[in-house]
């Protein structure tokens, strides 16, 4: 019945008849085990008119089953000491519970059940739009949220990584249920997606159960999906938002590789050369920030005095998106000294490359940052389902070998060509004096980070 | 002799240097890195009234440089190890973590040991931080959410009380903060007697015991004297203020009441009415009725901080500008019924269930068990701390909880701060 693909690394692979692909790491250091549910969809997948709609089909699979009853959800999993919650960003949609590993027939349960069973009460349809436009509002109160939106909205022209995962509102406002059921139906099938599971449980005995819970679910054929490319950038872009507020903000976004193209791992070195390495775990590496105070931007602009904070951005992704450096002003620098110096630092790099000293300590912090990102069964399995999503699982045992054969020559390179002023776009929130009336009225999107269902742990999880 | 492995616990090690530090060790095989938790008593509550965000400044600068290390090879030694060290304040302590690999821990504890015993705040780092620091409270000043919060703390303790202060300060107090005042709060605050170092990771606890010793354990400096804060009299009347934002999209509620001590026998009924009100599951009960319920905020649930004096229980929600009036009533309504007719039986056995089965995954990572540690300490809650929680929650009754909700959750006596696009007259 189960075709077997291999048994020779660590993580146990099998693909079940219906084309559900199950990936099982076994880690006994602590009595838990995590399970996660990942969909090949993501904002990238949704039509004009429907944008939004991939994280609000991720919020109604929160809201009970043919099997799980509307009023026994809450609590399905807390009885088990568990937590639970789900993601959705441009490439994938993620849904995960981690609880003692007791409950790991229930966590597969849940899974199963929401990938073939959930419900769509019209009601509660209606109930979740306001809650959705709600967590919409709540992101437009940031001006580094809203910046990055528009950021990417303006370097994006015809791809849909162009649009907020969120969706813009007008399309929040007008969906109907129909359109989120038949985008649930389209794209919730097994074929469709990978499950993880990693913990203190037995390789033989979780395959048994998820081919249990799962194998009875028909494949569907998810029909063809946008095939747009970005065209090449021939110029500078740039942006000013003018809204109230206290404090500005400076944003730099080039064109980058994807995942799989060959300068993905060089400009994640020059990144860290930058402003210092972030890790590879979009769930996990947020939460501690990048070492950096030797990084040439942060000496460059905070050292300076010009700006309190700098951050670069460089996400794993399946088709080519931005790298994003993002910098607050200090009170009373204007913007155009800070664009000034940072441009001056971007093409510096540009022109001469990083030293082979300034190689050797990024690829230790990122070296370091993989151990430090593989803390927990959580944040293992996210990496296995992550990168599925956007390519193979099995790019996460190669990712120390890959950021160690970076060399001088190909950061160079990938300086030299992704970081031409012709591939950027500078976006400016520039603050009219509070009180003075923004004419910009509130509700037109939200960042264009990763959303997630529970509140809890949101900022962090956001990527900014 | 038998042992129980699965009941043994986290069985950390703790160790008193000779000069008063504590230093506390658990092994955990996970990954080759360890976590490095440093915890000083030098919190926001110790600004002298007249400095508000000392403290924070201390935690800024710090770092920049010592009698021996300039800030550049600081920055050196960290990142050339791919080590972050972050530096943060509480109100009763200041935190400086970071996670290293095994290798490098001496290196780090070297180094850390250094910053905190010999720092020289140079004029320029203190300049170009101070410049960080306005832009900070800039920000603040700009968040709905922050203002909310920090509002909500002045409006329960007072602009004068350490719980009622800005952490960071505002603009003037910072602008008025000189080098001499950061060299005088070290001088007062950072001693060994005020040090709790906690490390766990892939090393054994009388290895890493060592390598603190060798850091710290010639550090001599006296001990703060003892700190007495004033507690504060719960509110007898509802109060509400209300912040207009009138750029923002969305409205931050922040609704509140003084709590308990962390030391009150009463602690664990608290907990757990907490968890029911607007923690289990999705935001508890408040999440059912304003999120699921009503569909009216993406974020809604309830905070308890039981402190060394009773510090605040908050509720806190983001919501459309227009169901602002709807969504206090709505809180009112939740903290009426949990007070007037307790928990349920299920209730109980839910989130009692969710807070003892919950412990293997707080304490799975070598931050969370850092932070455990950290707290138990703070608490004096003792090394067994995490085998008795079970049974202090299980001893826990209905009537207790109940009990808490009447004396705490009194919508008449709630401090209630809206700050956002709202212009209503919310009472």
């Amino acid at each position: 019945m189960l075709e077997r693909l291999s048994t020779a690394s660590r993580v146990h692979e099998e693909v079940l008849e219906n084309g559900l692909r199950v990936l099982i790491q076994e880690m006994h250091t602590a009595p838990l085990a995590s399970v996660w549910c990942w969909y090949r969809v993501g904002s990238k997948d949704e039509a004009t008119g429907q944008t939004g709609v991939s994280h609000w089909v991720e919020h109604m699979n929160f809201k009970g089953t043919t099997n799980i009853p509307r009023d026994k959800v809450k609590g399905i999993i807390e009885q088990f000491g568990g937590y639970w919650n789900g993601y959705t960003w441009i490439d994938q949609t993620a849904y995960t519970e981690t609880a003692t590993r007791d409950a790991l027939d229930r966590m597969l349960f849940i899974e199963a059940e929401r990938m073939a069973n959930c419900l769509y009460d019209p009601a509660d349809c209606e109930s979740e739009r306001t809650v959705i436009i709600s967590e919409l509002q709540g992101g437009e109160n940031d001006p580094d949220m809203l910046l990055d939106q528009e950021l990417t909205a303006t370097a994006f022209k015809a791809h849909p990584y162009r649009n907020p995962t969120i969706g813009w509102l007008s399309d929040l406002q007008t969906m109907t249920r129909d359109d989120l059921y038949g985008y649930y139906r389209r794209f919730y099938v097994p074929d469709n997606a990978t499950l993880v599971i990693v913990g203190d449980v037995d390789t033989k005995d979780a395959m048994r159960r998820a081919s249990h819970h799962f194998g009875g679910i028909r494949p569907g054929a998810v029909a063809r999906r946008p095939l747009t490319r970005e065209p090449e950038q021939f110029g500078e872009r740039r942006l000013t938002l003018s809204r109230e507020g206290t404090t500005a903000y400076f944003k730099l976004g080039y064109h980058a590789p994807a995942a799989g193209d060959p300068d993905f791992f060089p400009m994640l070195v020059l990144d860290a050369v930058l402003t210092g390495a972030k890790g590879l775990n979009l769930w996990a590496s947020f939460r501690t920030p990048p070492p950096q105070r030797s990084a040439r931007l942060y000496r460059a602009l905070v050292d300076a005095g010009l700006a309190s904070s700098v951050t670069g951005g460089l996400v794993p992704t399946s088709e080519p998106f931005l790298y994003t450096i993002s910098v607050t002003a200090t009170d009373g620098t204007p913007l155009a000294r800070l664009e000034e110096a940072a441009c001056a630092e971007l093409d510096r790099v540009r022109l001469r490359g990083v030293t082979e000293a300034e190689r050797h300590k990024a690829a230790r912090q990122l070296r370091a940052r993989l151990v430090f990102e593989n803390d927990s069964i959580s944040n293992i399995a996210h990496q296995l389902g992550y990168f599925e999503t956007i390519g193979s699982w099995r790019i996460c045992e190669t990712l120390r070998d890959r950021i160690d054969a970076v060399t001088l020559e190909q950061v160079a390179a990938a300086a030299f060509e992704r970081l031409k002023p012709l591939n950027r776009t500078v976006a400016w929130f520039d603050p009219l004096p509070v009180g003075a009336g923004g004419d910009v009225p509130a509700g037109t999107g939200a960042g264009a980070g990763p959303v997630s269902t529970g509140h809890r742990g949101t900022r962090a999880q956001r990527h900014k | 002799m038998t042992i129980a492995t699965h009941h043994r616990g986290l069985a950390p090690v703790r160790a008193v240097l000779g000069n008063g530090a504590v230093v506390i060790a658990k092994e955990s095989e996970t990954t080759p890195a360890v976590t490095v938790h440093a915890s000083f008593g030098a919190g926001t509550v110790f600004d002298p009234p007249n400095q508000a965000g000392l403290s924070h400044f201390v935690s800024r600068t710090i770092d920049r440089g010592t009698e021996t290390r300039p800030a550049d090879r600081i920055a050196e030694e960290l990142d050339s190890r791919g080590v972050s060290l972050s530096i943060s304040v509480n109100r009763h302590a200041m935190f400086l973590v970071c996670t290293c690999l095994i290798e490098d821990l001496v290196s780090i504890l070297d180094l850390m040991a250094d910053i905190v015993m010999h720092p020289t705040f140079p004029e320029n780092e203190v300049e170009t931080k101070r410049g960080e620091i306005v832009t900070l409270i800039r920000q603040d000043e700009d968040n709905p959410a922050a203002l909310a919060a920090e509002g909500l703390l002045t409006e329960l303790y007072g602009a004068a009380h350490p719980y009622g202060r800005r952490p960071r300060g505002s603009v003037e107090s910072v602008e008025a903060i000189d080098r001499a005042a950061l060299l005088r709060f070290h001088g007062e605050r950072f001693s060994p007697g005020s040090l709790s170092l906690v490390m766990v990771g892939d090393i054994e606890p009388a290895r890493a015991i060592d390598a603190a010793g060798s850091a710290f354990g010639s550090w001599a400096a006296a001990t703060p004297p003892a700190f007495e804060l004033p507690e504060v009299a719960p509110a007898l009347s509802r109060r509400v203020r209300v912040i207009p934002m009138m750029n923002k999209a969305q409205t931050d509620i922040a609704y509140g009441f003084t709590s308990v001590r962390r030391s009150d026998p009463g602690y664990y009924a608290y907990w757990l009415m907490n968890n029911i009100l607007g923690q289990y599951a999705m935001g508890g009960r408040l999440g059912d009725s304003i999120r699921e319920r009503q569909g009216m905020a993406y974020y809604v649930f309830s905070a308890l901080d039981a402190n060394v004096i009773p510090g605040p229980l908050t509720i806190r929600a983001g919501v459309s500008p227009a169901n602002v009036d709807r969504a206090v009533a709505s809180i009112d309504e939740e903290l009426q019924k949990l007070a007037a007719e307790g928990p349920t039986e299920s209730e109980m056995t839910e989130s009692m269930q969710y807070l003892i089965g919950s412990m293997p995954r707080t304490l799975e990572t070598n931050l969370g068990i850092a932070l455990f540690l950290q707290t138990e300490e703070f608490f004096g809650l003792g090394l067994d701390y995490d085998l008795r929680v079970p049974d202090l929650l299980r001893a826990v009754t209905r009537d207790d909880v109940n009990a808490a909700a009447r004396r705490t959750l009194v919508p008449s006596q709630a401090t209630v701060v809206i700050a956002g696009p709202y212009s209503g007259e919310v009472r």
